[in-house]
């Protein structure tokens, strides 16, 4: 799920006439990558341990949770610490449904995915309301009031104890075991997520929300309500944070405060930074980066992975710009000036 | 309203105690080519500003096609058919020249509300055509960063005309253009039906008369006068508003708009 | 009204304790970000280095001694680690908001990781000096001595900061660069020299308030990110830039820490994202924030 949505990215669909005369590839080609990768991840189960299985698990989990993020740093341009929040409000509804109700299919999930635009929109309104700094500011509030929310309300969330024993995912009323068929639970809701994430970017609202990130007050006066496309974007960034956090209680089967919390916002911004904010597929590298340094290198640093993050983190913000995608987008600035330069002598 | 499409009466914008726009009241009628001009300074970009509700006013009244929309925010102000561009440009600068042009398109005759992808036929026919009216039309793939000034001015136009406006308001439209682009852009906005009411700030004052089919002067902050571009050029009161601010004597220049060298 | 006063009199002075430290936090937080556009997120680390330094001279027996040095190196350390994030930061200054912002994060996530790593992850506790580690009575109830020094201090830095900032030259140049950005370079002073100066300065009052804090909060994992939003949230209250701001934010969102979790526990965070809510509808900017003009 890479090259295919970077070229599409990149050009515009209709415009055949490219000034440089390349011709684009056909679209079965293009998807070429993007189908690779998908494949490869299907297949994964079957020739990697349980544990690493797992962790790739955790990596799609953490990553449809970036490529939400994603939609509002870098396609709308509202930098938010505090996005855990719903990833964590997503996390506890699913859990609470499958201890409660039940933890038949994606119907914890879904109930997450609600969850989450609920919270969103209850306090988007008021964040959005805001720019710059002041977002900022006023998501990390929002974020550290729904991580204190969890650790006070222990009578629902069990407090800093975490909420445990959430059953296992259920399809057709077996219990999910196995972790490979969690992971391939994980894998389904994932794609399904980052495809419908990918929609909204490339539909009119995303390209009215990439205008508002390069120039909020020229879409006012080409009669755009910024307010309106923001909050929707905040909204349903939002529902598939909650998305992500509900697979999260579905993998794991224990969900604590410290998911809703700040360090999880801020990891979470590093993948988008590292991946390159705007292009959906970079903050998906940048997951894996972040979920590989904490979960499997983690360990043998007596669990101060958060150390070696902390450092990617200040190289990233030096080094790399633009991220990963940055990476790839120089290289096809580069060979586009080639091309062109080829075709004018 | 006696067939005005704008209608300012009593308009005045404060900086704290410095005064900008000074009681202006100002008719303009639908399908005019009506021109500002007067001293850096004078007030004509903050006009503008009022006039599309980017900043409020501190008093008076701005009337648009027989309604009062002092009160409505910009965009509901955009959405009833003003448009502009602005004097420093104001594009989508990580965007291609199509997609700039588009976001404007979309808003009325594509499906700007939907969340997923649309080919949009209609708003991107519209698109190409107003690339070509503006001289762009090879360009529609190229990112905006690798736009010369020049293009970048008549991309704005093309903005600004994708928004299908009843009143275009142009803040110097040719700054930084080549006399070529400026003939170009001269012909364009001369093209242009009589639907579309144009109201224009500019210091090329070629273009100005080139152009307008009635002036007004402002002169710190207020309406010096207002009138036929001859009269405008015989008088006095403007002459001497624009040396008494150290400028060069502009309109004892004599090149006329004859020099243009638009057919 | 006098009985429940005298019922809440002890909430009520911790507000004022939380309010004090929160207004010195704030104020170098709010000016920082006011005057150089650097919104340090590594505040609340700073804090915590101040607290771990006091827990360091203090552990084996509070004396005043030991609570002086502890104040004069964290003050050293917080100027020396002040210059050292504006040297971090020059290379981003053409850069968004955002990156500089982002920088400090991974610096305060590098710090915080540090201090785990060093002192562990237990939750350290410090004493106060000797004659303030003991309770008196005030207004008729017990109160620990150190809380009301420490409402003395707030309020004595409150008005050292507020002659600084309003009747001296210096007080007019930070007044002027929040008001227009460009004014410090406009003034021929190198932009670079002052953004050394607030940063130091700023973060300074981050490390000092470490130690101040520190008899009372102790020091552990996570009170820097627990201070630093609390700061935020005056900062967002207050008015970025504004020191009256900062003093009035510190003293609402102290009442709303104490008070509110004393008489209305479940619901306290409620309380303080509705406080943040109510004032931002109603003054976007904060309470004393710069009037922004419309289009420009």
């Amino acid at each position: 799920m890479s090259a295919a949505v970077e070229s599409t990215v990149a050009d515009t669909p209709v415009s055949a006439d490219r000034p440089d005369g390349r011709r684009r590839p056909p679209p079965l080609l293009r998807a070429l990558p993007a189908v690779l990768a998908l494949v490869l991840l299907a297949a994964a189960p079957f020739f990697l341990a349980p544990f690493a299985t797992t962790v790739l698990g955790r990596v799609l989990v953490f990553a449809l949770f970036a490529v939400s993020l994603d939609l509002l740093v870098g396609v709308t341009g509202l930098p938010s610490l505090g996005h855990a929040a719903y990833f964590g409000v997503g996390a506890y509804t699913a859990g609470l449904v499958s201890v409660h109700v039940t933890s038949e299919g994606v119907v914890p999930v879904l109930a997450a995915g609600l969850a989450g635009a609920v919270a969103a929109a209850a306090t988007g309104w008021l964040a959005v309301r805001s720019s710059g700094v002041f977002f900022l500011m006023l998501t990390l509030a929002i974020g550290e009031i729904v991580f204190q929310l969890a650790t006070t309300l222990d009578s629902v969330t069990g407090g800093s104890n975490g909420l445990y024993g959430i059953p296992a995912v259920r399809l057709g009323g077996t219990p999910l075991t196995l972790a490979g068929y969690v992971y391939w639970f994980v894998l389904a809701v994932t794609v399904a997520g980052f495809a419908c994430l990918w929609l909204v970017s490339r539909s009119p609202v995303g390209g009215v929300l990439r205008g508002i990130r390069d120039n909020e007050p020229r879409m006012r006066s080409l009669g755009y309500s910024p307010f309106r496309y923001k909050y929707v974007a905040f909204v349903i960034a939002g529902a598939f944070a909650g998305v992500a956090g509900g697979l999260f209680a579905a993998q794991v089967r224990l969900v604590t405060p410290s998911e809703a919390g700040f360090t999880t916002g801020a990891l979470a911004l590093l993948a988008v930074v590292l991946g390159g904010a705007g292009s959906l597929w970079g903050p998906v590298l940048g997951a894996a980066v972040v979920v590989l340094v904490r979960d499997a290198l983690g360990p043998t640093l007596d669990g101060h992975g958060p150390l070696v993050l902390g450092i990617v983190f200040v190289l990233a913000v030096y080094l790399l710009p633009r991220g990963f995608a940055g990476l790839a987008g120089v290289s096809g600035a580069l060979r586009r000036r080639r091309a062109a330069r080829g075709g004018a002598t | 309203m006696s067939g005005a499409l704008l209608s300012l009466s009593g308009v005045s914008r404060h900086f704290g105690a410095l005064t900008a726009v000074d009681d202006v009241t100002l008719d303009v009628p639908a399908g005019a080519r009506h021109a500002l001009i007067g001293p850096n300074g004078a007030g004509k970009s903050t006009l503008f500003k009022l006039v599309t509700g980017s900043m409020p006013v501190s008093a008076g009244r701005v009337s648009f096609a027989g309604t009062d929309v002092t009160r409505l925010p910009e965009h509901a102000r955009a959405r009833l058919g003003i448009s502009q561009t602005l004097q420093h440009s104001s594009l989508f600068t990580s965007q291609t020249v199509e997609q700039n042009v588009l976001l404007a398109a979309q808003r009325r005759r594509g499906s700007r509300a939907s969340l997923v992808p649309r080919r949009q036929a209609a708003a991107r026919e519209r698109v190409a055509a107003l690339l070509a009216d503006v001289g762009l039309g090879s360009r529609s793939g190229s990112p905006v960063a690798d736009l010369s000034h020049g293009e970048r001015r008549q991309l704005e136009v093309a903005v600004a005309l994708a928004c299908d406006p009843q009143l275009l308001l142009l803040d110097e439209p040719a700054a930084g253009m080549s006399p070529a682009e400026s003939a170009r852009l001269v012909e364009l906005v001369r093209a242009l039906p009589e639907s579309i009411t144009v109201v224009i700030v500019e210091h090329d004052l070629d273009v100005v008369f080139a152009l307008a089919r009635s002036v007004t002067v402002l002169h710190l902050g207020r309406v010096l006068l207002t009138g036929a571009p001859e009269q405008v050029r015989a008088s006095h009161a403007v002459q001497e508003a624009y040396l008494g601010t150290g400028r060069e004597a502009l309109f004892t220049d004599s090149a006329g708009p004859a020099s243009l060298g638009v057919s | 009204m006098i009985g429940w006063f005298d019922q809440n009199l002890v909430s009520i002075l911790n507000g004022f304790a939380i309010g004090s430290l929160l207004f010195i936090l704030a104020v170098g937080l709010s000016i920082v970000f006011g005057m150089m556009d650097v919104l340090n997120l590594a505040h609340g680390a700073l804090f915590l280095v101040g607290a771990y330094l006091a827990w360091n001279l203090l552990s084996d027996g509070a004396t005043w001694g030991g609570f002086l040095a502890a104040l004069g190196i964290a003050a050293l350390v917080g100027l020396l680690a002040g210059g050292v994030l504006s040297v971090m930061t020059e290379p981003l200054a053409r850069r968004p908001i955002l990156d500089q912002a982002l920088l400090t994060l991974g610096v305060s996530l590098v710090v915080a990781e540090v201090l785990s790593i060093v002192y562990g992850n237990d939750a350290l506790s410090v004493g106060a000096p000797p004659g303030l580690a003991e309770s008196v009575s005030f207004l008729g109830r017990s109160y620990p001595a150190y809380r009301l020094a420490l409402i003395g201090v707030g309020l004595v830095l409150a008005a050292v900061v507020y002659v600084v900032v309003e009747r001296t030259s210096v007080g007019a140049l930070v007044r002027a660069s929040v008001a227009d950005r460009e004014m410090v370079s406009a003034m021929g002073i190198d932009n670079r020299k002052v953004k050394v100066a607030v940063l130091g300065i700023g973060s300074m009052l981050a490390t000092v308030a470490g130690v101040l804090g520190a008899p009372v909060y102790g020091a552990r994992p996570g009170l820097d990110d627990t201070i630093l939003i609390l700061a935020l949230v005056v900062v967002v209250i207050g008015g970025l830039g504004s020191v009256k701001g900062a003093l009035v934010g510190a003293l609402v969102i102290g009442q709303v820490e104490s008070l509110g979790r004393a008489l209305l526990p479940d619901v306290a965070s409620f309380i303080l994202f509705g406080t943040l809510a109510l004032v931002l509808v109603l003054r976007p900017r904060g309470l004393f924030g710069p009037r922004k003009l419309a289009g420009t």
